[in-house]
């Protein structure tokens, strides 16, 4: 019996020290070593240097001239990168449908002729980086507006940066909101201010 | 649905049985104790183990010894986990301040990773601080992970065996999974998450300000170390609270690829190590063919019920090609349907989306294959051996049919086996079920629902299914944090785990007694269409008998209602 408790507590101390300390710092090391900026959170920043985010992360977007990101449950009031949820709403809550007829509504006062069910959906992470192409093209003619660019010109680019499905088959293709609205910017008068 | 969708599914579930025959080569060797590769390195950190345990390495236990040590290791890594997370206010690496976790929340969370469970009530980018995630989190993973493994080796040791009596050691199994077979695997596909995109850091957060002008608290953790060992080992416990819907869990199709590959592999490798060691090939495979062909059906069932009009969609009349609610862009259908259907054939419990908004039937396809009992391929180790319980079961059907004493892999199996058999498979029920119907009644309890109508009640057995099975997916509606929930989910977490662990090692000890016996004319054959049917049968009619009237309360029952409102419009 004493034998028995010996090794349990042994055993627990041993692969605690070797499994919860060591393996995750040597992974740390090797990481921050090689791959510096994935470890580091993949992180964006600006000419000066100051984080503006994670281009794996979703950051709010309101203004005209950038593409939105999809509607969010993380935290209180969306895109809480410390606080990821889910909206949990079951498929026949009156809660969702009356969410979802709501962001269906704007879209269509901004312009919008199709409804793609990611613009009007919260993702599972509440902070999903990217948007489907369908929902990018249907934002470009409100974004070409803004900017008083062509709105082929801007569609040009969301094809560009439109990632296609691995090896043709694994995932869905997509956009990444934050870069894409980064390249509209330095490709159509950075820093113009909202509208109206 | 689509071509490339369904080239998904496939290739997903053919990698993973491609790559399980050589890892079972590999583990078989590591269960016989023979010379690996990395013995060089390995071999002396064995030896301090055993050293500092007391340990002999070729000592041999019976199956109550081992029992008492697989009990007694469970009891001192709960209470390291509990300390852990209750005062880890007072340990290091606490960059975030968090608090010390409340008595229930601490034991839920201890019980839950201790049972390969990963059950989560919290936030954890909320709660758990990098200290917490590492040595008690981590750790973890990999403990329950190797102590399911040792009890998968323990039942081909007994069908193996011919009259013996010692079953192993569960120190040296408990050691060597944990040195040659876990660790290495998860340092090499922890690095490859690193380079594709996981943070790996021990910083708590970073503050942006955020193009438009806002301010965002990024929450890092060394997450990939985390999720290498979370998906290898069928955890499943997230290091953020939208676990691997999370885009620092997952950030890619090629990390989802990786993560559904290795939440399964392990599980189908064990039954190819068994069957080297029994020497009973052929009839390992039709147990792999069974399990993948549910995780394929479960895939296919999840695929079509996603793509199916969502009601809400409808009304706003948006595209309704794919219910996106609580589904990433990035992952779609195809890749949500095959995560699904291995998350919860395997205990994983860890999701790429939210089951609780998938439309009634993609939901209740996740539920019912918890609900078989977790061996589709099941845990790691854990599917096995509740796999072989089944099969017990089957031939003993199959021997009723026709009138002779049932035998399964050159073992008798008479009515000590079946009593242990049947002790086993009835926690689920009963645990599932009686949990789930006081839940049902209780004011404490329906507080934490989310949705109304037949949705909370499939929240309410999705829960209990979920914490018996082992698995730690939930409908994450409800509001698990309360003393009542954080209880009683534990409660039935233990009976998941060592209620079913208890009677197996009986059925191997017993077993392991028996003089092997050559297959003869009137051995019922086990490794052909007919018992691969067989054990489908048993494992369907196991399942739905027990479950159909609730489910049928639950995710059946909304399921008509949506096509009730869709027709309504």
């Amino acid at each position: 019996m004493l034998a028995q408790v010996r090794a349990a507590v042994v055993s627990t101390l041993f692969f605690t020290l070797l499994l919860g300390i060591g393996y995750p710092l040597l992974v740390t090391g090797i990481g921050q070593l090689a791959f510096p900026a994935q470890a580091g959170g993949s992180l964006v920043r600006n000419a000066a240097g100051q984080v503006i985010g994670s281009r794996l992360i979703a950051q709010n977007f309101s203004r005209p001239e950038y593409l939105h990101p999809r509607p969010s449950a993380a935290g209180s009031d969306g895109y809480d990168a410390a606080g990821s949820s889910g909206s949990n709403l079951g498929p026949l809550n009156p809660d969702l449908t009356k969410r979802v007829k709501a962001s269906a509504d704007q879209l269509r006062q901004g312009g919008a002729t199709r409804i793609a069910a990611d613009a009007v959906t919260t993702s599972g992470s509440g902070l999903d980086p990217d948007i489907s192409p369908l929902n990018a093209r249907q934002q470009a003619a409100r974004i070409a507006r803004t900017r008083g660019v062509a709105v082929a010109q801007v569609e040009r680019l969301i094809a560009e940066r439109t990632l296609p499905p691995v090896l043709g088959v694994m995932g869905q293709p997509s956009v990444n909101v934050l870069e894409t609205n980064l390249a509209l910017d330095a490709a159509f008068r950075p820093g113009q201010p909202a509208a109206r | 649905m689509n071509g490339a969708g369904w080239a998904e599914i496939v290739i997903t579930i053919g990698v993973t049985l491609g790559l399980a025959w050589p890892l079972g080569a590999y583990l078989a060797r590591v269960w016989q104790g023979q010379r690996t590769w990395l013995d060089p390195v390995l071999k002396p950190v064995e030896r301090l183990v055993y050293g500092g345990c007391g340990v002999k390495a070729d000592s041999s236990q019976g199956w109550s010894g081992y029992a008492a040590s697989f009990l007694a290791f469970s009891a001192a890594s709960f209470v390291v986990l509990y300390l852990i997370l209750r005062f880890q206010d007072l340990l290091p690496l606490n960059p975030q301040g968090f608090a010390g976790l409340s008595p229930d929340l601490a034991f839920n969370t201890a019980v839950s990773f201790v049972t390969n469970t990963n059950w989560q009530s919290y936030v954890p980018e909320q709660v758990v601080s990098t200290f917490s995630q590492m040595a008690g989190l981590t750790s973890h993973n990999f403990l329950s992970a190797a102590a399911g493994i040792a009890i998968a080796a323990v039942m081909a040791r007994a069908f193996a065996a011919n009259r013996a009596e010692g079953l192993g050691n569960f120190w040296v199994d408990l050691t060597r999974i944990c040195l040659y077979v876990l660790l290495p695997f998860s340092l090499v596909i922890a690095i490859a998450y690193v380079a594709l995109g996981e943070p790996q850091s021990l910083l708590a957060h970073v503050k942006a300000t955020t193009v438009e002008g806002a301010h965002q608290t990024l929450a890092l953790y060394p997450t990939a170390s985390q999720e290498a060992i979370k998906q290898f080992g069928t955890n499943g416990g997230g290091i953020f609270n939208a676990n691997s819907a999370h885009p620092f869990e997952n950030p890619n199709a090629w990390t989802n690829f990786i993560e559904i590959v290795s939440m399964n592999v392990l599980g189908y490798a064990c039954v190819v190590a068994f069957g080297r060691i029994v020497l009973a090939r052929r009839e390992a495979r039709a147990l792999v063919v069974v399990m993948a062909l549910f995780v394929f059906g479960a895939s296919a069932a999840i695929y079509a019920a996603e793509t199916q009009a969502a009601p809400a969609l409808v009304a706003a009349h948006a595209d309704t090609g794919v219910n996106m609610e609580g589904k990433e862009v990035r992952f779609g259908a195809p890749s949500t349907a095959v995560w699904t259907a291995a998350t919860t054939g395997a205990s994983d419990g860890g999701v790429n989306a939210m089951h609780d908004s998938f439309m009634p039937l993609g939901g209740g396809v996740a539920l019912f294959m918890i609900q078989l009992g977790e061996i589709l391929p099941g845990g790691v180790g854990s599917g096995l051996y509740g796999m072989v319980v089944i099969a017990l079961i089957a031939v003993f059907v199959a021997g009723l049919m026709v009138g002779r004493t049932p035998e399964y892999l050159g073992k008798k199996v008479e009515a000590r086996e079946i009593k242990y058999a049947m002790l086993a498979v009835l926690i689920l029920p009963l645990a599932i079920l009686g949990f789930t119907s006081a839940a049902a009644v209780l004011p404490a309890a329906l507080k934490g629902l989310a949705n109304p109508g037949a949705h909370g009640l499939s929240e309410i057995l999705y829960a209990y299914s979920s914490a018996t099975g082992n698995n730690g997916s939930a409908f994450a509606g409800l509001s698990a944090n309360t003393p009542w929930w954080n209880t009683t989910l534990g409660i039935a977490m233990l009976l998941g785990r060592f209620a079913y662990v208890i009677p197996v090692l009986a059925i191997a000890g017993s077993l392991a007694a028996k003089p092997k016996l050559g297959a003869t004319a009137g051995t019922f054959p086990t490794d052909g269409g007919l018992f691969v049917g067989l054990l489908i049968g048993v494992i369907l009619v196991m399942g739905g008998l027990q479950f159909f009237p609730a489910l049928a309360l639950g995710p059946i029952v909304e399921h008509f209602q949506v096509l009730q409102t869709l027709a309504a419009r």
